[in-house]
């Protein structure tokens, strides 16, 4: 069981969360120029990391807002969660100036 | 190989059992292979033998990172059954349960194959109308399924709540008599077993850890045994595809979760039929040792920890005790989870990848172990012809691309 740092909460237990799928995807456009490809790459292929990765969450069963969270999908640890407006951290893999 | 039959067993009698050879060798990498089939588990070791045997290969390797069978092959609950919606997994599933049928005799090991019916619930009025739906369309497309009424699904499963006021009516059921359980180590073993009697190379606790790759074609793998020169490359291995295709350079549209399962102390015989209820989303038979096996949902979130939570199997467990209230005493044994590939339409991705040469089986999800021999035999037809096997021309990655896709979410019992 995780213990999940909600933002505006604080701790709480995983089951008053659900999970929402990778975080900083940067949606591809204009969207009569995307290919299907692309479009693909997007909404299906995941990077699936073993190991970090940043997701998004939802407190659904609780304030009902969404945020990001770094984890570690091995071991569950959790290195951060932030407001989902932020960036993800550079020590992470994130970038100087990337739009979150 | 030596033969196992009762001859054999009076024969290896007289001298005390000493004399049995091991089920398979254990051979070093070679340098060179015609084939490298990844990952030891029923997918992998199905793939090898069936190349060995359909398709003539004589230099395969098979190389597994664990011990075979030791990933999801032996973390399911050994459900077998082909009650799906849409024509093309009828078609691929009914085609594995045959084989299913078959396979002691082909491997000449016994798999405990028990046909003794697969009893999905219904609980409600809308479970009835769906279900019905379902129903006819497994008709449609040739798969044996009957309509329970509640007294007859009473009359299957001893000690079922039938009580009007119970949390989770019992409304009716389908029942496909074929379906059943068989014994999953027994699967991998009999495989490992054939596949090493035609000449495969089982190599175990074999890691890979990268792919040579040559303008896009496949010309060698790197492993912690050490680096094989091969141009033909069979990926399966489920819960870590993404892992291995990170390696060769491609995405896939699979994400990895853990799906539990436990066991019971053993009770003496209580129901024969594996029983699945969507609505509590949770499934319970009783093993050939008497203990109950039971399992869940998904723990939905992404994971490589073979362990689960425990909110999610108490959510199980808690459906199966409002069914069967008689079992409220009996004592846990073991709880475990195994990683498993989910994709959006719950249909498995098997055949070409963007290398040229390498090959994949993953996406199974929940249901892989009753795929086991027909996943084998398809991608072991797609590499040795480079031709996806009829029963699998849907089951491509490119249907993410196109969106034809093939969504057994519903049909295919249990949430996912």
């Amino acid at each position: 069981m995780m213990n999940i740092n909600c933002p505006y909460c604080g701790l709480r237990s995983e089951a008053e969360y659900k999970f929402g799928g990778p975080a900083h995807l940067a949606r591809p456009g204009p969207a009569n120029e995307v290919s299907d490809e692309q479009w693909a790459n997007y909404l299906f292929m995941l990077d699936n990391k073993k190991g970090v990765s940043a997701e998004r969450w939802c407190h659904s069963h609780g304030c009902g807002q969404w945020f990001n969270m770094v984890r570690n999908t091995i071991t569950h640890e959790i290195l951060q969660t932030y407001k989902i407006t932020e960036s993800l951290d550079k020590k992470f893999g994130g970038q100087d100036g990337a739009k979150n | 190989m030596q033969k196992y039959s009762v001859l054999s067993l009076a024969r290896n009698a007289l001298t005390h059992h000493d004399g049995w050879e091991k089920a398979w060798r254990n051979p070093d990498l070679k340098p060179s292979y015609d084939a490298v089939v990844i990952g030891g588990g029923g997918h992998g070791l199905a793939t090898a033998y069936y190349l060995a045997k359909q398709h003539g290969y004589k230099n395969i390797a098979l190389i597994e990172a664990g011990w075979l069978g030791g990933g999801n092959t032996g973390r399911n609950t050994t459900i077998v059954r082909s009650n799906y919606l849409y024509p093309q997994s009828a078609d691929f599933y009914d085609f594995s349960l045959k084989l299913f049928e078959n396979l002691s005799q082909e491997l000449n090991f016994n798999v405990m194959l028990r046909q003794a019916g697969l009893l999905t619930l219904l609980h409600s009025r809308h479970d009835l109308e769906v279900m019905r739906r379902n129903l006819n369309a497994m008709h449609m497309n040739g798969i044996d399924a009957e309509w329970l009424s509640p007294q007859q699904v009473a009359k299957m499963a001893p000690g079922i709540n039938m009580s009007k006021t119970a949390r989770y009516p019992i409304a009716g059921g389908i029942l496909q008599k074929r379906g059943g359980v068989a014994r999953h180590d027994g699967v991998a073993w009999g495989f490992a077993r054939a596949a090493d009697a035609l000449g495969v190379d089982i190599v175990q606790m074999c890691s890979v850890t990268g792919f040579d790759i040559k303008k896009g074609e496949v010309v060698g793998v790197q492993t912690s045994k050490g680096q094989i020169k091969t141009n033909k490359v069979a990926i399966a291995v489920a819960g870590h595809s993404s892992v291995l295709a990170e390696m060769a350079g491609f995405r896939l549209p699979v994400s990895s979760m853990a799906l539990q399962a436990c066991v019971s102390e053993p009770l003496k015989p209580l129901f024969d039929a594996a029983i699945m209820s969507g609505t509590i989303g949770a499934y319970i038979s009783q093993s050939d040792k008497g203990e109950m096996v039971m399992g869940g949902a998904l723990d939905a979130y992404p994971s490589y920890a073979q362990r689960g939570n425990i909110n999610n199997i108490e959510h199980a467990i808690a459906g199966v005790l409002e069914m069967f209230p008689n079992l409220s005493r009996v004592k846990l044994m073991r709880q475990w989870a195994g990683i498993v590939d989910i994709v959006h339409d719950s249909t498995p991705i098997i055949g070409h990848t963007p290398i040229k040469g390498m090959y994949i089986n993953c996406g199974f999800g929940t249901g892989g172990f009753k795929a086991t021999p027909a996943g084998g035999w398809t991608l072991a037809h797609t590499l040795a012809t480079d031709q996806p096997h009829k029963l699998i021309q849907d089951f491509t990655l490119k249907r993410f691309e196109t969106g034809a896709f093939i969504d057994e979410m519903g049909a295919a019992g249990i949430s996912h």
